[in-house]
């Protein structure tokens, strides 16, 4: 890693003001989980509910050390070939179908077989070599000569063979190709890794990541979250909406509203020019913020209580 | 310093934390980057570490602040590591103290007088290390590891001043005396405070774990109403486990198998040149369960944590249909969906748990209100003692079952000597069941449930 990264790492201070910059508002949490990870060289599972800023964070982060963010989405039935390289078998094919017309002139002046094969086996190398490598997003972050931020996104939603796959790079930050050989990084890559609990992780994964837990976040970090996206939002609407949100969230639902739902929402607001929210306009944009219908319908005899605990002007409730 | 750590990681895993040596050399590691001077740093760093699940970090919140709060005074803290590997090392204690490690009487005194807390702590400390407090496991042990800490500190030499002050008779000595009496319940005071600490960080969690344990194996007819909660968390506890261990992936591919069909038919348009192939998959069935419960007399308690625990796995098993019998079969799944299964089976007892237990009429009025609900991919799960008061067993109707059904397994919670006896007709189905199981304790439960479930692991 370049001296110039590694300065903006210092402190978990450092690497706070740094994600601010981009316009990720982070906890000390956060950034001791980062500043860990970069010193002891692990990688990071993220796990919290769904839109709290998990995948935000390594965008961030490469976002403000300037590196290249390397994105795996995992899903059910992913493995090798579609995570770390494939090689190129169309490529290969369309090689092979160019050799059988070529074939007849190589072995025209052979005339053993013990010959031919040997000429034969030559090609077979060529077919193995880095021009017929497909890498993908594992191999790519290995081989970046400065480094780079590698997101392994919904790690839960891939199989259990996956999970096990990604030990060896996740603790070596190498792989063994077996045509080619080891390829370890010259930069290891800052990983992180999310999940949302569809299933729990294995302990091996567990065992070798960092583990950082994000949950929703406190009104004020809400605020200030929600004033580093929506720019322009007058300060009155912002403690409103952000309350309001708040208690949304105490109460029992299917699925609470996240941060990037606040935001969205606070988007709607301000594109209504609504200077302060009231039951009316609530219900009416009830469903940016909630997306089940039971819900929807669980808090509507609440909206109005609701508004008016958020638009009482007296120190804040939480 | 490093035993400081160690001994935290050791009070972490007695509360259930499971930190793998990996994982303590990485909190060492972390630790010398951090430092210890900023806590606040300090726990969020080693939080990430240590602590994997939010449940865990909540326990880590709390240990953490319980452990390092005893050191507030930081002196105390800093000189402890030196302190204590001097000590152990056998070295002549530097301090001049007494000869089995103790303090004198004067120190003792200049420390609860002179209230200079952090020689006390350290002198605890370092009694403490000697008596082995952090082995603390139960409750019962607190009073004698405080008497042995006081001991180590030096008490008995206190106590017998103390008592020569008050025989000698005069005036002085006996406001001497009086002091050092007072001084002796200070001390006492401070040292069960410490070991109720001690306990707190190393022992409640072993309690509580040992009970837990010994609820695992007790006749589940044995567990008191006291134990009840006890027994809802471990029977949660369990489903999360079975859970987590069987939910994961319904499809599995099975690799090496070209799906010839349909590789042909993507490759049509490179007139069947395979650059792109298929490969077959397996698909994993869905676990579908029908549990009927005998909720007569005896056999109700076990059908109360049959239940309890198949729903308790309804994210594994997403189609669960239960009956309860005793005279007559009724269809309690509705019920069971709607309520806390605790609050629901004392309702069904009491509504079908009334006469005497007719396993006949039951396995009758299966075959002939609700065959449909057994079907190729269902295991049937049958509680009861199968004392069916001599009428007509219909075994007829189980080897019907057991030739529709994926699996039928009986539980019984009869110990396998009483089979056959008196009206018991277990002999006589046995032979149409895949599974006949003594089931008395937890643990059978869980070995049961946990054998249905790999059998849908296709």
């Amino acid at each position: 890693m370049l001296p110039e990264q590694e300065n903006k790492l210092k402190s978990v201070k450092d690497i706070t003001d740094n994600l601010g910059s981009v316009g990720y508002i982070s906890t000390d949490q956060i950034s001791t989980a980062v500043y860990i990870a970069h010193h002891l060289r692990k990688p990071i599972l993220i796990e919290g509910p769904a839109g709290v800023g998990k995948t935000d964070l390594a965008a961030s982060t490469a976002k403000f050390l300037n590196l290249p963010l390397i994105r795996l989405q995992c899903y059910e039935g992913l493995d090798e070939g579609k995570a770390l390289y494939e090689w190129k078998y169309g490529k290969q094919l369309l090689y092979t179908q160019v050799l059988k017309e070529k074939l007849h002139d190589i072995l025209d002046e052979v005339d053993t077989m013990d010959q031919s094969m040997e000429k034969l086996h030559d090609f077979d190398d060529l077919f193995f070599s880095e021009g017929f490598l497909e890498p993908r997003p594992l191999l790519t972050a290995l081989r970046q000569e400065n480094g780079a931020v590698l997101l392994i996104d919904e790690i839960d939603k891939s199989d259990e063979e996956f999970e096990a796959f990604l030990l060896e790079i996740l603790s070596d930050y190498q792989v063994t190709i077996p045509e080619i050989g080891t390829i370890s990084s010259p930069v290891p890559p800052i990983v992180m890794l999310t999940s949302n609990n569809v299933r729990e992780i294995g302990d091996a994964l567990k065992r070798r990541c960092l583990h950082l837990y994000i949950s929703f976040p406190e009104a004020d970090r809400e605020r200030a979250i929600v004033e580093a996206r929506v720019p322009g939002i007058s300060d009155d609407l912002l403690k409103q909406l952000v309350s309001f949100v708040q208690q949304l969230r105490e109460q029992d639902l299917k699925k609470l509203p996240s941060i990037s739902e606040t935001v969205d929402w606070a988007k709607v607001l301000l594109l209504m020019h609504a200077d302060r929210i009231d039951p009316e306009f609530v219900r009416s944009t009830l469903n940016v913020l909630l997306k089940f219908e039971t819900d929807i319908e669980a808090v509507d005899n609440k909206i109005i209580e609701m508004t008016r605990k958020a638009n009482d002007p007296s120190p804040l409730r939480r | 310093m490093e035993r400081t750590l160690t001994n935290f990681i050791k009070a972490l895993r007695a509360a259930d934390i499971p930190v793998s040596i990996g994982e303590s050399i990485d909190a060492l590691k972390t630790v010398s980057v951090t430092g210890y001077d900023d806590r606040t740093f300090m726990k969020d760093a080693l939080s990430c570490v240590v602590a994997k699940t939010p449940e865990e970090k909540a326990i880590y919140n709390d240990l953490f602040d319980l452990y390092f709060s005893r050191d507030t005074s930081k002196t105390a803290m800093s000189n402890f590591g030196d302190e204590a590997s001097e000590d152990s090392e056998g070295g002549e204690p530097s301090e001049g103290e007494p000869s089995e490690g103790g303090n004198t009487v004067d120190q003792l005194r200049e420390m609860i007088e002179g209230s200079d807390a952090s020689a006390l702590a350290r002198a605890m400390e370092v009694a403490a290390e000697q008596v082995g407090t952090e082995n603390i496991r139960f409750s019962t042990q607190r009073g004698i590891m405080a008497r042995r800490m006081l001991d180590q500190m030096g008490m008995r030499e206190l106590e017998a001043r103390m008592i020569e002050m008050r025989s000698s008779g005069g005036g002085g000595d006996k406001e001497e005396a009086e002091a050092l009496s007072q001084i002796r319940d200070e001390l006492i005071q401070k040292a069960r405070e410490y070991v109720e600490q001690q306990y707190a960080i190393y022992g409640e969690a072993a309690t509580e774990r040992f009970m837990e344990d010994y609820i695992q194996r007790a006749r589940l007819t044995e567990i008191g109403p006291h134990d009840m909660d006890r027994l809802q968390t471990i029977i949660r506890k369990i489903a999360k486990r079975l859970a987590a261990k069987h939910s994961r992936r319904r499809k599995r591919r099975n690799r090496g198998q070209l799906n010839i069909r349909k590789t042909m038919r993507e490759n049509a348009s490179t007139e069947g040149i395979p650059f792109k192939t298929v490969w077959k998959q397996k698909k994993r069935e869905r676990a579908k369960v029908v549990v009927i419960c005998d909720v007569s007399g005896s056999v109700a308690a076990y059908a109360r944590f049959l239940l309890m625990l198949i729903y308790g796995l309804n994210e594994v098993i997403p189609d669960i249909k239960s009956f309860a019998f005793s005279h007559k079969l009724v269809d309690i799944s509705s019920k069971l969906e709607d309520n806390e299964v605790k609050e629901a089976v004392k309702e069904v007892i009491k509504e079908v748990g009334q006469g005497s237990t007719d396993y006949g009429a039951a396995l009758g009025a299966l075959q002939t209100e609700h065959w449909n609900c057994i079907d190729r991919r269902t295991t049937v799960m049958i509680l009861g003692d199968g004392r069916s008061n001599y009428g007509n067993p219909r075994i007829d109707v189980l080897r019907e079952v057991q030739a529709q059904a994926k699996k039928v397994i009986w539980l019984c919670p009869e110990h396998p000597s009483m089979w056959g006896t008196g009206d018991s007709e277990i002999p006589r189905y046995k032979p149409f069941t895949d599974l006949m199981q003594q089931c008395r304790t937890v643990k059978d439960l869980e070995r049961v449930v946990d054998m249905i479930l790999a059998s849908y692991t296709g």
